[in-house]
C-alpha cells in the first residue's frame, strides 16, 4: 500500500491546515509519511498544493501518481487531474467551484453546505474536507477528532469542527463505494515532524539559549519554532533588525558564554558573511542555518535548490576553518545540529547547516525522538574553574590549537578578543611573527583535530555496486528510493554526503574504491551545475561523468529520478553531459 | 576597590593632541568612581579611531567589525544582564555603517550604554566625510564640499525616545566623567555623544571652534521636558549644549523579556534543557 494525496488550491485557503491535519492523522494511525509542499510568493490567491504520501513500509520522497485530489479551486482540476491513478478520485464542492466536472473520478462534496450546516460557518469546509477524505479511506473519523483536541483549545471551536468532521466523514464513506484503499490493521502511532522543525528542536536539545535571525523563506520556521519554545526552555530569541545584526547577535551571546545560532536563506547569508569570517578570525562558536532556496538575487522564494553549496563552503574573507553539514532527513538534522554545537564548542569555529526548502517544509513520520542521542559537554570555562587560574590569555597559544574560552565575568580575569590580529591576550598586533602563529593556531591546528570527526558518506544499497547514485542533503530520500526501486534489476548502491566540509578523510580509501570500481558513478543535484560535482574533483580529483541536475524549483520526484536513471543505464542520455533541461 | 592604575591598558596608537585621550581619562576615571573591577564589565567596540579604545584601558572585551558594535553588545547583555555593557563606536562606525542598528538599539532599549566619539570626519582612513560632517566641508572625496545634510545624532535619539540622550565634549573631562557615570546609572539605553576634535584632519571642527560654541546645560534646564529637550537637541550653531539633554526611565528589554525578567541570567541557566519530553509529545 503506497497511497497519495494531494490538496490544491489558493494560498489562503487553507491548504495546509488541511495537509498537516491529515499527515498527523495518518502519522498517529502508524503509516510510513512523507508530505512536502509547493507554494508560492504570495499570501493570497496563486496555486499552491500540499502533498501527502503515506505507506506501510517507509516512504522517503514524493511520487507523481495521486490517489486523492482534493481540489479547493477549479485550477487544482484543471493542473493536476491527468495526475490521478486509474483508481484515483477528485473531490470538490460543486458550490464553492462553480463548476461540475463529468467521469466517475470526480465526487462532488458539499463541504461548504456540511461546514455551515454543522458548525455554523463555512470557515470549517475544509474540517469537512478532511473528514471526507477519511471516509472514503474507511480509516477512523476518532483519529481527526483527537488531531482537532490537540490543536483547536477552544472547546465551542473544537465541538463545531468535530461536529463538521464527523458529517464530512459520513459523506465521504457513502458516496466512494468504488475506493480501492483499504485501511491496513492501526499500528503504534508515530510522529510527525517537518525539517525545520527537526532543526530548532535539535537546537534546543543541544543547550542553544539564543538565537538571532531576520525572518527569509525557507529559515523562517526555525524562527517561529524556537520563539514558540522560547520560554519553557528559557531561550531568549531576538527577531534582528537585518541578518548582519543577526549573525553580529549570535556571536555576542555567544561571547558572553551561552550557545548560540542565526538562521537564513541565501541572500541574508550573503549579508552574514562578514560575520562569518569574525566568528573565524575571534574564535568564538556559532551555528549558522542556510536554508537554501533557488537564486540569484530573490530567484525563487518559495522554492527548493542546492545551489549553495560552494557558496557556503567558501563564504568569508580570510582563511579559517568552518564545517558544513547537510542533513537530509530528520534524524540527520538531530544528529547533525548536535553535532554542529559539538564542534563549534569544541574548536570555536563556526559550523554551517546547509538546509533547503525541500528538507525545512517536509514532514516525516518518526517512531520518536530519543533525548539520550543528544551530546552535551560544556567546553568553556566558568566559576571556580575560571577564577582560581593564575592568568588568562583569550587566545593562548597550545598544542591543539584550541584556547581555553572562559565566561567573562566569572574570574577575576578580563577576556579580550579583536578582529584585527592580535595576541594571546587577544591585543591588537602588527608584527609578523605573532601573525604566523596565530595563523598556524587557528588555521591549520585546529583543522587537523577538527577533520577527526568528520564522518564519510552513507552508504546504501549493493555493496560492491556496479552503478553508484551520489548525492548529499535533502536528496537523501528520493535516491534511497531509487536504489531500493532499481535493486532487482541491477547492482546498485547509493552515497550520500551529509558532513561536507572539512571533506570526509575517514574511509575515503573505501568510497573512492567504490566510486573508481563502480561502471557508472552518477552525481545528483539540485541545481543546474553540479556543485557537489565540483567540490569532489577539488578534493579527490574524481571527475563525475555523468550527472542528473534538476534546477526548476522543484524537488526531484521518485518517476522523474527513475526516469533520469534509466536514460543512462539504457545508454540513451538527454543531452551529452546527462543535464536535465529546466522545468518538466 | 579598582584603583586607576588597574586601568592601565595597551599603549594608545592615537596622534599626539587626539580628543580620544581624554576620554580615556574620563572614563577610566568614571568606572573607578563607580567601584568597578576591569573583569565586571564588557566593551564592544567596532572600526575606526573609537574601536581602538577598549584596549587602553582595562575591560572583558570584544572588538568586533565596522558598525556592529550595538548588535554585540546588545546581545552580551541578553545573555548576561548582570553584566555591564557598553559599545565603543566613531560617528562613522555608529552613524554611518551601523545606523539601522542605531534606531533598533534605541527601539529595544536594552540596558546597553552607547559612547561615541563624534569628530565629524573619518580619521583611520584618513579626512573622508563622515555622517555628521557639516555640509561645505572640504574633504579629499568631496572637493567642492560635502552635499549632505548632516546627521544629529542627539535629535535622532530624543524623536525615538530614547531615554538618556547626552552629550559631551573631550576637553571637558569633568563634565565628560560624570556623563559616563550618569549613563552607567541610568537604567535602559543610554546615547553618550561626544565631540572629540580630530586634530589630523577636521581642520573645520577644532578644540577653538568647538570652544567657542560648547555651553554646559545650567542647574535649571529640565532634562524630563520633551519638548524642551528636542528643541535644545537641535541647537547646533553658534552655541551647542552639553549635557544631559534627555533623561527619562522606562520598562527596559530585560525587564520586559519573560525569559529574562526577575530571573537569573541566561549564562547561569546554561546546560540541558528541562522540559523536552513536554515538546517531544507536541509532535504526536
Amino acid at each position: 500500500m503506497d497511497y497519495t494525496i494531494k490538496i490544491g488550491g489558493a494560498a489562503g485557503q487553507g491548504i495546509q491546515t488541511i495537509g498537516f491535519t491529515l499527515s498527523k492523522v495518518f502519522s498517529r494511525y502508524g503509516y510510513d509519511l512523507f508530505s512536502y509542499q509547493d507554494y508560492e510568493s504570495r499570501v493570497r490567491g496563486g496555486h499552491n498544493f500540499y502533498q501527502i504520501r503515506f505507506a506501510d513500509s517507509q516512504v522517503w520522497c514524493p511520487r507523481e501518481p495521486v490517489d486523492i485530489l482534493v481540489a479547493l479551486d477549479a485550477e487544482t482540476i484543471r493542473r493536476h487531474s491527468d495526475e490521478l491513478t486509474e483508481s484515483g478520485f477528485a473531490i470538490y464542492d460543486s458550490e464553492d467551484l462553480k463548476e461540475t466536472y463529468r467521469g466517475k473520478e470526480y465526487i462532488d462534496v458539499p463541504f461548504r453546505r456540511i461546514a455551515l450546516e454543522q458548525g455554523g460557518s463555512k470557515i470549517m469546509a475544509n474540517t469537512a474536507a478532511c473528514g471526507a477524505v477519511l471516509g472514503m479511506l474507511g480509516m477512523k473519523v476518532e483519529l481527526l477528532e483527537d488531531v482537532l483536541a490537540s490543536t483547536l483549545k477552544h472547546k465551542e471551536t473544537l465541538d463545531s469542527n468535530v461536529a463538521v468532521a464527523r458529517a464530512g466523514y459520513d459523506y465521504g464513506k457513502d458516496n466512494c463505494p468504488e475506493c480501492a484503499f483499504r485501511p491496513a490493521g492501526k499500528a503504534a502511532a508515530r510522529m510527525t515532524i517537518e525539517g525545520n522543525e527537526a532543526i530548532a528542536f535539535s537546537a534546543i536539545a543541544s543547550g542553544c539559549k539564543f538565537y538571532s535571525a531576520y525572518p527569509m523563506t525557507p529559515s523562517t520556521g526555525i524562527l517561529v519554532f524556537m520563539a514558540g519554545h522560547a520560554e519553557r526552555h528559557g531561550i531568549v530569541v531576538e527577531q534582528a533588525e537585518d541578518e548582519t545584526s543577526a549573525i553580529n547577535m549570535a556571536l555576542g551571546a555567544s561571547f558572553a558564554g551561552v550557545r548560540a545560532m542565526t538562521g537564513t536563506s541565501g541572500g541574508g547569508f550573503a549579508l552574514m558573511v562578514e560575520g562569518l569570517s569574525l566568528a573565524g578570525m575571534t574564535e568564538t562558536p556559532v551555528v549558522i542555518v542556510l536554508a537554501q532556496r533557488p537564486g540569484p538575487a530573490t530567484g525563487f522564494p518559495t522554492r527548493t535548490e542546492q545551489s549553495d553549496l560552494l557558496f557556503g563552503l567558501f563564504a568569508g574573507h580570510g582563511e579559517f576553518p568552518r564545517v558544513v553539514f547537510a542533513p537530509g532527513t530528520p534524524e540527520q538534522a538531530f544528529k547533525l545540529v548536535n553535532k554542529a554545537f559539538d564542534i563549534t564548542e569544541k574548536y570555536q569555529v563556526p559550523v554551517i547547516i546547509l538546509s533547503d526548502q525541500h528538507l525545512a517544509d517536509s514532514a516525516w513520520s518518526l517512531d520518536g525522538i530519543d533525548l539520550d542521542h543528544f551530546k552535551y559537554s560544556d567546553y568553556r570555562l566558568r566559576g571556580e574553574a575560571f577564577a582560581g587560574l593564575a592568568e588568562y590569555k583569550r587566545h593562548a597559544f597550545t598544542d591543539s590549537g584550541v584556547s581555553p574560552l572562559a565566561v567573562p565575568g566569572e574570574g577575576p580575569h578580563v577576556v579580550v578578543t579583536d578582529s584585527d590580529e592580535h595576541d594571546e591576550e587577544g591585543h591588537i598586533v602588527e608584527d609578523a611573527e605573532t601573525r604566523v602563529r596565530m595563523v598556524d593556531k587557528r588555521y591549520f591546528k585546529k583543522l587537523a583535530h577538527v577533520k577527526i570527526e568528520i564522518e564519510p558518506p552513507e552508504l546504501y544499497g549493493a555493496e560492491d555496486p556496479e552503478v553508484v547514485l551520489v548525492g548529499w542533503g535533502s536528496n537523501y530520500g528520493v535516491m534511497r528510493e531509487a536504489v531500493d526501486n532499481l535493486a532487482a534489476n541491477s547492482r546498485i548502491g547509493m552515497m550520500h554526503f551529509s558532513e561536507l566540509c572539512p571533506f570526509p578523510e575517514a574511509g575515503r580509501a573505501k568510497f573512492m574504491g567504490i566510486l573508481e570500481n563502480a561502471r557508472m558513478a552518477i552525481c545528483i543535484e539540485n541545481n543546474a551545475s553540479g556543485r557537489f560535482a565540483s567540490l569532489m574533483r577539488m578534493e579527490t580529483g574524481f571527475k563525475f561523468e555523468r550527472s542528473i541536475h534538476k534546477y526548476d524549483g522543484r524537488p526531484f520526484t521518485l518517476e522523474g529520478l527513475l526516469e533520469e536513471i534509466n536514460g543512462h543505464l539504457s545508454g540513451v542520455q538527454r543531452t551529452k553531459t546527462g543535464v536535465v533541461p529546466g522545468v518538466r | 576597590m579598582a584603583t586607576l592604575a588597574e586601568y592601565k591598558g595597551q599603549r594608545p596608537a592615537w596622534c599626539p593632541g587626539c580628543g580620544n585621550f581624554a576620554i580615556l581619562t574620563a572614563f577610566n576615571k568614571a568606572v573607578v568612581g563607580l567601584g568597578w573591577e576591569p573583569w565586571q564589565f564588557t566593551i564592544v567596540s567596532g572600526i575606526g579611531q573609537a574601536g581602538k579604545f577598549p584596549h587602553y584601558t582595562r575591560c572583558n572585551t570584544f572588538n568586533g567589525l565596522h558598525g556592529r558594535t550595538l548588535p554585540v553588545a546588545t546581545a552580551i547583555r541578553l545573555a548576561n544582564h548582570d553584566m555591564h555593557v557598553a559599545a565603543f563606536a566613531g560617528d562613522g562606525d555608529c552613524y554611518g555603517e551601523g545606523g539601522n542598528h542605531f534606531l533598533a538599539a534605541i527601539r529595544r532599549n536594552v540596558n546597553v550604554k552607547l559612547f561615541v566619539h563624534d569628530n565629524q570626519v573619518y580619521g583611520l582612513t584618513k579626512g573622508q566625510p563622515s555622517p555628521t560632517s557639516l555640509p561645505g566641508m572640504r574633504t579629499p572625496v568631496t572637493p567642492a564640499g560635502v552635499t549632505e545634510q548632516d546627521f544629529n545624532p542627539v535629535s535622532a535619539a530624543i524623536a525615538m525616545g530614547c531615554g538618556f540622550v547626552a552629550r559631551g565634549y573631550a576637553a571637558d573631562t569633568d563634565q565628560l566623567t560624570e556623563l559616563i557615570k550618569a549613563a552607567f546609572q541610568y537604567r535602559g539605553f543610554s546615547l553618550v555623544d561626544i565631540f572629540q576634535p580630530c586634530v589630523s584632519f577636521n581642520k573645520l571642527n577644532t578644540y577653538e571652534w568647538y570652544k567657542q560654541r560648547c555651553y554646559p546645560l545650567q542647574d535649571g534646564y529640565d532634562p524630563a521636558d520633551f519638548d524642551a529637550a528636542f528643541a535644545r537637541s537641535r541647537e547646533f550653531g553658534d552655541r551647542i549644549p552639553t549635557g544631559i539633554l534627555y533623561r527619562k526611565e522606562s520598562e527596559t528589554y530585560e525587564e520586559r523579556q519573560p525569559v529574562l525578567a526577575g530571573r537569573a541570567p541566561l549564562v547561569k541557566r546554561v546546560g540541558n534543557p528541562s522540559g523536552l519530553d513536554e515538546t517531544v509529545r507536541e509532535f504526536a
